[in-house]
C-alpha cells in the first residue's frame, strides 16, 4: 500500500519553500528601501522649503546652534589635533624616504582643509547629534509628544526639525573651519617637537601652498554633509514605531546612514569640485 | 480698554456653534494600515452640547478614530466633518488652524517633558505671543480648575499619573476649545484618582457645555458619567435622583473596528446585542 505524500516535506518541497521565502524578504528589503527613499525625499523637500518660509522658530535655532556647535567643540579640537598630528607623522615618514620633509606642511593644510577636515567632522559631529536628534524626536513620537503638538496646533516639521537642520548646516561649517585651523596645528606641534623640523618652514608651505579653490571646496562640503547628518537625524526620529525598541533602531539607523551617506556624498562632491576647479 | 479674554469662571457663558449642525460628523469612515481594517464603515456624529462616549474593549480601533476627529490620522474611505468643513482630505496645513479650536487629552497625558507645567499649558498661547502676564494668569486660572495651582513651577517628571492627566486637561482647556476630545482620560489610574478625572470631565461637561468625545474602555466611568452631574452651589459633583440621566450624555461602541452601538444609557442596557451584553456583564 502507498501512502500520500506531502510535498512540502521532501527535500525538493523544502527547497522551493526556502526559495520562495528568500525572494520574498529580497522584495520586501528591496521595497521598503524604496519607500524610505520616498519617504525621505519628501520629508527632506518640506524640510527644506520650511527654511525659507516664515514662521520661523528663531529661538529654537539658536537653541540647536548651541547644542550642536557648542556642544560638539571638544571632540572636534581633539580629533582635528590628532588627525593634524597623526598626517605630519605619516607623511614626514614617507616623504623623509624623497628627501622632500618640507613639504609636510604643504601635505597637512591641504590634506585638511580639502578633504580630511570637511569628512571628519561630518563623521564625528554626525555621531554626536544625529544620533541625539533621532532619539529625542523619537522618544517624542512614542510618548505622543509629537501627536500633541499637532493637536495643538503647532507643526513638528517647522518648530522642531527645521531648525535642527538650519542649525546643523550652520554650525558644521564653523567646526568644519575649527577642525582645519586644529589640524594644522596639530601636524605643526608634530612637526616641530617630534620631527624637530622648522616651524615656519611648516607653516609657510601650509599657507603658500592654498588656492582658492582648495578654500571653496573645503567649505562647500559641510553645508551638504550638516544638511544630511540634520535631515537624516530627524527623518529616522520622526518615523520611529515600536516603543523604546523603536527609539534604538531609529538612533542607530540615523548615525549608521548619516555617516555612510556624508562619505557617499564626499566622492560626489570631491569629483564635481575637481572637474569645476581642476588641480594645476 | 477691554480686559483680555480669560479662562472662562464657573457660571459665566460659554459661546456654543449657533447652528444645530453637527461638530463632528463621521460618513462612512473606513481606515486600515497594514492588515485587516482598524475601523469599517462607521458613522456617528456629535451635536453642540453633546458629550459621546465611545466604549469598547482595547484595540479596537478608538484611539485610532479620536486621532481621525482632528486630522492626526487619515481616513482610507468616507468623510469626517469637523465644524462643517471637510477634513478628510484637507492639507496639513489647512488643519492647524482647526486643531487650534480642539482640546485634545491624550492616553498618558503627552506633556512635553522638557517644560514646565506652566509651560505646557500655556504651549499654545506661547506660540500665539500672549503677554507673559496673561500667560500666567490663564495658566493659574486652569490649574485652579484642576485644582493643581501648586505645580505651576513643576516639571511633568515629578507629577504622579493622576496629575498629568489633569494638567492636560488644564492644557486642553486653556483656549476655550469648541470641542474636547478625551483618549482613555483614565486608563491606568487608580479607581480614586479615576473619578478625580471623571469629576473634572462632568465639570466640565456641566459648566462650560462643551461638545465632547470620550473614549474608555471602563464602564463605571462611563456610568458616572451619565449618573452624575456637578452642583456648583456645593462645587462637586453629585448623583442624579434615581432613574435620571443626563440627556446630553450619549453612547458609541465599537467591536472589530465596527460601530455596533449608537444610543442613550437606557438603550444601551436595554441593547440584546452579545458583544454589548457581553461588555456590560
Amino acid at each position: 500500500m502507498r501512502y500520500p505524500v506531502d510535498e512540502s516535506a521532501t527535500p525538493l518541497g523544502l527547497l522551493r519553500t526556502a526559495n520562495a521565502m528568500a525572494i520574498r524578504m529580497i522584495e520586501n528589503y528591496a521595497k521598503n528601501l524604496v519607500l524610505t527613499v520616498q519617504d525621505y525625499s519628501l520629508f527632506s523637500a518640506r524640510a527644506f522649503s520650511n527654511l525659507y518660509r516664515p514662521p520661523i522658530y528663531w529661538p529654537e535655532f539658536l537653541m540647536q546652534a548651541d547644542i550642536i556647535g557648542v556642544g560638539s567643540l571638544l571632540i572636534v579640537i581633539l580629533s582635528g589635533l590628532s588627525t593634524g598630528g597623526v598626517l605630519a607623522l605619516q607623511s614626514a615618514a614617507t616623504l623623509s624616504s624623497f628627501g622632500a620633509t618640507a613639504v609636510t606642511g604643504q601635505f597637512v593644510s591641504l590634506t585638511m582643509i580639502r578633504e580630511l577636515g570637511p569628512v571628519l567632522t561630518g563623521v564625528m559631529v554626525s555621531g554626536r547629534n544625529a544620533s541625539s536628534m533621532a532619539s529625542e524626536l523619537g522618544s517624542m513620537v512614542v510618548t505622543e509628544q509629537i501627536d500633541a503638538m499637532r493637536a495643538l496646533g503647532v507643526d513638528p516639521m517647522r518648530k522642531l526639525v527645521t531648525p535642527r537642520i538650519a542649525a546643523s548646516i550652520t554650525m558644521l561649517l564653523f567646526l568644519t573651519i575649527v577642525a582645519d585651523a586644529c589640524g594644522i596645528a596639530g601636524g605643526g606641534m608634530v612637526t616641530v617637537f617630534m620631527n624637530h623640523q622648522n616651524g615656519t618652514q611648516y607653516l609657510n608651505m601650509a599657507w603658500e601652498h592654498l588656492r582658492y579653490p582648495d578654500i571653496i571646496q573645503g567649505l562647500v562640503k559641510p553645508l551638504f554633509f550638516g544638511y544630511i547628518l540634520g535631515s537624516i537625524g530627524c527623518f529616522y526620529g520622526m518615523r520611529t514605531s515600536g516603543g523604546t525598541q523603536g527609539v534604538g533602531r531609529s538612533t542607530i539607523s540615523a548615525v549608521v546612514w548619516s555617516s555612510v551617506i556624508i562619505i557617499f556624498v564626499d566622492f560626489l562632491l570631491t569629483q564635481l569640485l575637481l572637474t569645476l576647479f581642476p588641480p594645476l | 480698554m477691554t480686559a483680555p479674554p480669560t479662562f472662562p469662571q464657573p457660571g459665566q457663558d460659554h459661546a456654543f456653534p449657533s447652528d444645530e449642525e453637527p461638530v463632528v460628523a463621521f460618513r462612512n469612515v473606513s481606515l486600515a494600515f497594514d492588515g485587516p481594517p482598524v475601523l469599517d464603515d462607521v458613522s456617528f456624529s456629535v451635536a453642540p452640547g453633546e458629550t459621546r462616549i465611545l466604549l469598547g474593549p482595547a484595540g479596537v480601533g478608538k484611539s485610532v478614530l479620536m486621532k481621525l476627529v482632528n486630522g492626526l490620522l487619515r481616513p482610507d474611505a468616507g468623510s469626517i466633518q469637523l465644524f462643517g468643513q471637510e477634513i478628510a482630505d484637507m492639507p496639513e496645513e489647512q488643519l492647524f488652524p482647526l486643531r487650534t479650536r480642539i482640546g485634545m487629552v491624550f492616553q498618558e497625558g503627552a506633556l512635553f517633558d522638557s517644560l514646565t507645567v506652566r509651560d505646557n499649558v500655556a504651549y499654545q498661547l506661547i506660540q500665539e505671543q500672549v503677554p507673559d502676564d496673561e500667560i500666567d494668569r490663564r495658566v493659574r486660572d486652569a490649574l485652579r480648575f484642576v485644582e493643581l495651582e501648586e505645580t505651576f513651577d513643576l516639571f511633568p517628571a515629578s507629577l504622579s499619573g493622576g496629575m498629568r492627566r489633569r494638567v492636560a486637561i488644564a492644557r486642553a482647556l486653556i483656549r476655550q476649545p469648541e470641542l474636547l476630545l478625551y483618549d482613555s482620560p483614565t486608563g491606568g489610574l487608580d479607581p480614586l484618582t479615576s473619578t478625580t478625572i471623571i469629576e473634572l470631565i462632568v465639570k466640565e461637561r456641566d459648566v462650560y457645555h462643551t461638545p465632547s468625545l470620550l473614549v474608555t474602555h471602563r464602564i463605571q466611568d462611563a456610568l458616572i458619567l451619565c449618573n452624575h452631574h456637578f452642583d456648583q452651589s456645593q462645587g462637586r459633583m453629585v448623583p442624579l435622583p434615581k432613574g435620571q440621566t443626563d440627556p446630553g450624555t450619549t453612547f458609541l461602541m465599537l467591536e472589530e473596528g465596527r460601530l455596533i452601538f449608537d444610543g442613550s444609557l437606557h438603550e444601551l442596557v436595554k441593547s440584546q446585542n452579545p458583544f454589548v451584553r457581553e461588555f456590560l456583564a
